[in-house]
């Protein structure tokens, strides 16, 4: 029992890590664009897919595909921002637009299932199928790999948000949207691109999540974007280092939970949402407030 | 115009509708027609009692599949613990009702604490736990669901009765709806929309109001989900629980004006058929769900304040190309239509 | 000399920020009270704490002897206190004559007929049937008087009733309350505006930095030392100060645009 215990925080950890990377991409598009982006969850099976076509299509290696899906789904992302978001400037902008990411989510579902179909498929590699021998445990090579990149393209993040001038911009828009507009910051792009930063994430996870899962097919987004929803709420909206936090925590409690009854481990991600949001509604990290309508 | 005539007009309009409605099933006597009637009555039920919380209080519910699906359940296994037969399942539809109720209580605690785009989130989250739960309760029947027994009426007529119950509870909720937006407690709900800390500050009770409203709109969601189970004889997870469920509801709302009476039903007469005829004619509702997303997109992006509002806006601008614009909201006792400066009447200066 | 209010040593700070810092005023029953000072001396802070819209970290309020402290604004409201904002706040989506109903709301009985005199009180019953929303900034203003008096409260506070307002109608708005504390309602406002104020008011106080440096008859508070250094920062020649003609009330008036402008009319 020990045992399965800690194979299960060993698991959740790095499963963690993974979905640090894609929910770093929600918080960072809500904190930036205040935007709850629903079609998170969606874009991650997209990105799998994408992988999927890769693999077996042209034979590339997952990660080295990685080089294409990555701009690919940057340029989805850029342009779901330019074709529907950027229209929606009134005050209900929030409500708004996570209706609108919904229906982007359905309409890229449905583009999905046409394409791909209804059954289930996986990432599949030599790495997928073989573990390293550490410590007693059998750790696949996958997890480590995904989690060394996630933790790599974390720190690219930071350091694009906190050392760069364009994450200077980021973060200024982030505090106050009309000031950062006085200082001559051209908020459109910052937005459009951060936006598109935030999909792109969602390709590497994307890769991940298809060789881990155990088999996915379009219908998965909607577990995946309940996870994340919790995990940024959880985190605190638009605070990174929450997202992280709350990532490799929840990961690992559905992990413990899923020993006991697969079924319904999925509830702690419902469960946690709605205790957080009622007890602590800033989440339990997050700097910054749930803002106002 | 004389208010008069006005009110005379929409009137008799009403009553045309009316007997229209009523006439229906007898006109188009066809199975395949009436099952087109029976649809959209359920629809413009539910999404009339959606507006009646969502559209006047602003709270956007993406949750209300919870109410119909749970509505459906309860009529179902009612029926099938209590071994009820023929014609008295209906008699289980009250139970569907207040079954939506109860879930709405502590539903409504919860999620109507916090701030509205939260709101959105939490609905979300209770509907995949509500269908999560469906799926592995045994009471539930799991995957396979429940079924309703199955009634003795002649083919030729089957949908019948079922239209005139769907017509019955559309109808009555159109009513509430209306009596609601013209009511105290219609203007507290709209004043919550506009601006619920300023409301709050002159005396309005928020948490009372909303709660209200959400176990109202629960109530009569879970009936017509009743009414579907009993004429679609079966329940499951996926239908019961349908993630495209909520989208079609607010698009509806949208389409025909968030917020208004006449605005949902309109938008629901026009959807329901049009879908029910999409997934007729092609067999994957693939293409159904990229559709309702794209004409969703459309809607919002372009028509935000839905095609009864945004068409009686042009109409107007037409009419009054070259005048100066005067913009009546509606019909009240003491309306001066005077020059856009506004009466200075009694106080100098007034801008 | 019953206080019908009274704020007691009410601090506040937001973050780093002491808003107010023991502050305290007390306003008498049937007065119409003024309440001044420099940007960010605290005043809308105060009306928050006041009227329930923010908490107080310390310090009481009282309203006609009963503690009001930290209730909620629906509570405070209940007690008889009504209140304006800076940014007018009014239910765009409504229109006026709804407006005016859902202050109205908690009274018994059709409110219609009350609600429809007191826009005529204000001068805008024309309106009444127009989307609030499309009202100018100067009928906003009347809207927000119009509705905070239709619930009949004891006790108005009114944040910057002139603010951004032309001179005729900022008259009008003197002239209402006057004939509405001719009726026995107590009044309590904030302004920039130093010829309202002072014109208006029987009795003004002077917040600071968050706290109350002063509190007196407008004739001696426009010459009180304290509210010059207030507004125009500590070195002030004696000569100045002293002065109690006409001349000295140019310093005080409307130091909101930076005017350091000390010569007699």
């Amino acid at each position: 029992m020990a045992r399965q215990i800690y194979e299960a925080i060993a698991d959740g950890i790095l499963v963690g890590g993974v979905y640090a990377l894609m929910a770093v991409g929600l918080t960072l598009i809500f904190g930036v664009l205040d935007i709850i982006n629903i079609a998170q969850g969606v874009l991650v099976i997209l990105g799998a897919y994408l992988s999927y076509s890769l693999s077996t299509k042209m034979h590339i290696d997952l990660f080295v595909g990685l080089l294409i899906t990555i701009p690919a789904m940057f340029v989805i992302g850029t342009a779901v921002h330019w074709l529907f978001i950027r229209r929606l400037r009134d005050r209900e902008r929030v409500s708004m637009t996570l209706l609108v990411t919904y229906a982007v989510a359905l309409i890229i579902e449905g583009i999905l299932y046409a394409v791909y179909g209804p059954n289930y498929v996986e990432l599949n590699a030599s790495y997928v199928t073989s573990s390293v021998h550490l410590l007693g445990f059998y750790l696949p090579y996958i997890y480590i790999y995904g989690f060394i990149l996630a933790v790599v393209l974390v720190v690219a993040l930071y350091l694009l948000l906190y050392r760069s001038r364009f994450g200077r911009s980021v973060r200024a828009t982030m505090q106050d949207e009309t000031a950062a507009r006085l200082v001559g910051i051209d908020v459109n792009r910052v937005s459009a691109i951060t936006f598109g930063i935030g999909v792109a994430v969602t390709a590497v996870g994307g890769m991940v999540y298809g060789a881990t899962s155990g088999g996915f097919n379009p219908n998965s987004g909607y577990d995946l974007i309940s996870r994340l929803l919790a995990i940024v709420i959880l985190g605190g909206l638009g605070s990174i280092g929450g997202a992280l936090a709350a990532s490799v925590f929840m990961l690992t409690l559905e992990s413990l939970v899923d020993i006991w009854s697969p079924n319904w481990a999925i509830v702690v991600f419902y469960a946690a949402l709605v205790l957080v949001l009622v007890i602590r509604p800033t989440g339990f990290l997050g700097r910054k407030a749930v803002r106002a309508q | 115009m004389s208010v008069n005539s006005g009110l005379a007009a929409r009137a008799g309009g009403l009553v045309a509708a009316a007997a229209a409605a009523i006439a229906f099933p007898y006109v188009f006597t066809n199975p395949v027609v009436t099952n087109y009637g029976v649809y959209a009555m359920i629809f413009v039920a539910v999404v009339s009692a959606w507006n009646i919380f969502s559209g006047y209080s602003g709270y956007i519910s993406l949750g209300h599949a919870v109410f119909f699906g749970s509505g459906a359940y309860a009529a179902g296994i009612a029926c099938r613990d209590w071994h009820i037969q023929g014609e008295e399942i209906f008699a289980m539809l009250p139970l569907a009702a207040a079954t939506g109720a109860v879930i709405a209580v502590p539903f409504g605690l919860v999620a109507l604490r916090v701030r509205r785009h939260t709101f959105i989130v939490i609905t979300i989250a209770f509907f995949f736990i509500f269908q999560l739960m469906a799926y592995n309760f045994s009471f539930t029947g799991g995957s396979t669901g429940v079924a309703a027994p199955f009634l003795t009426w002649p083919a030729q007529t089957y949908n019948n009765p079922f239209y005139f119950m769907a017509l019955a509870t559309a109808a009555a909720t159109i009513a509430l709806s209306w009596l609601i937006r013209r009511s105290r407690f219609g203007l507290q709900l709209r004043a919550i929309r506009d601006d619920e800390d300023r409301a709050r500050g002159l005396g309005v009770r928020p948490m009372r109001v909303k709660l209200s409203a959400f176990v109202l709109s629960a109530a009569i969601t879970a009936l017509a989900g009743g009414i579907w189970f009993y004429y679609l004889t079966q329940v499951q997870p996926p239908s019961g629980f349908d993630p495209l469920f909520d989208l079609t509801v607010v698009l509806m709302a949208f389409l025909g004006g968030f917020g208004s009476v006449a605005g949902p039903v309109l938008g629901a007469l026009v959807i329901e058929p049009g879908q029910l005829w999409l997934t007729a004619r092609y067999t994957n509702d693939y293409l159904a769900e990229i559709l309702l997303g794209a004409l969703f997109l459309v809607v919002v992006l372009f028509l935000p304040r839905g095609v009864i509002p945004t068409g009686s806006e042009l109409i107007t601008k037409l009419r009054t190309r070259g005048r100066p614009a005067v913009i009546p909201a509606t019909a009240i006792a003491r309306q001066e239509t005077d020059a856009p400066a506004g009466s200075g009447a009694s106080s100098g200066g007034l801008k | 000399m019953t206080a019908l209010l009274a704020a007691t040593g009410v601090s506040k700070a937001y973050g780093g920020v002491q808003a107010l810092a023991g502050a305290t005023i007390e306003v008498e029953e049937g007065s119409i009270a003024g309440l001044i000072g420099p940007n960010g001396s605290g005043k809308t802070t105060l009306f928050n704490v006041i009227t329930g819209y923010e908490r107080a970290d310390s310090g009481h309020v009282s309203f006609a002897g009963k503690p009001i402290t930290n209730k909620g604004p629906d509570k405070v409201f209940g007690a008889g206190i009504g209140r304006t904002f800076q940014l007018t706040r009014i239910f765009a989506r409504l229109t006026v004559l709804e407006n005016m109903l859902v202050a109205a709301q908690h009274k018994r009985g059709n409110q219609r007929r009350r609600a429809l005199e007191l826009l005529e009180f204000v001068g805008i019953e024309g309106h009444a049937g127009l989307l609030a929303g499309s009202l100018s900034y100067g009928q906003r203003k009347l809207l927000e008087l119009a509705y905070v008096l239709v619930a009949d409260p004891a006790m108005i506070l009114l944040d910057e009733p002139a603010g951004g307002v032309n001179p005729t109608l900022v008259n009008h708005i003197a002239e209402r309350i006057r004939e509405q504390n001719a009726q026995g309602k107590t009044f309590l406002i904030v302004e920039h505006n130093m010829e309202f104020v002072m014109g208006l008011c029987s009795i003004v106080s002077v917040l600071e930095s968050g706290t109350c440096v002063a509190s007196g008859p407008p004739d001696i508070i426009r010459t009180d030392k304290r509210v010059l250094d207030a507004y125009l920062g500590a070195d002030l020649d004696e000569d100045e100060s002293q002065d109690e003609n006409a001349g000295a009330s140019t310093v005080t008036t409307d130091v909101k645009d930076g005017d350091d402008d000390h010569a007699s009319e």
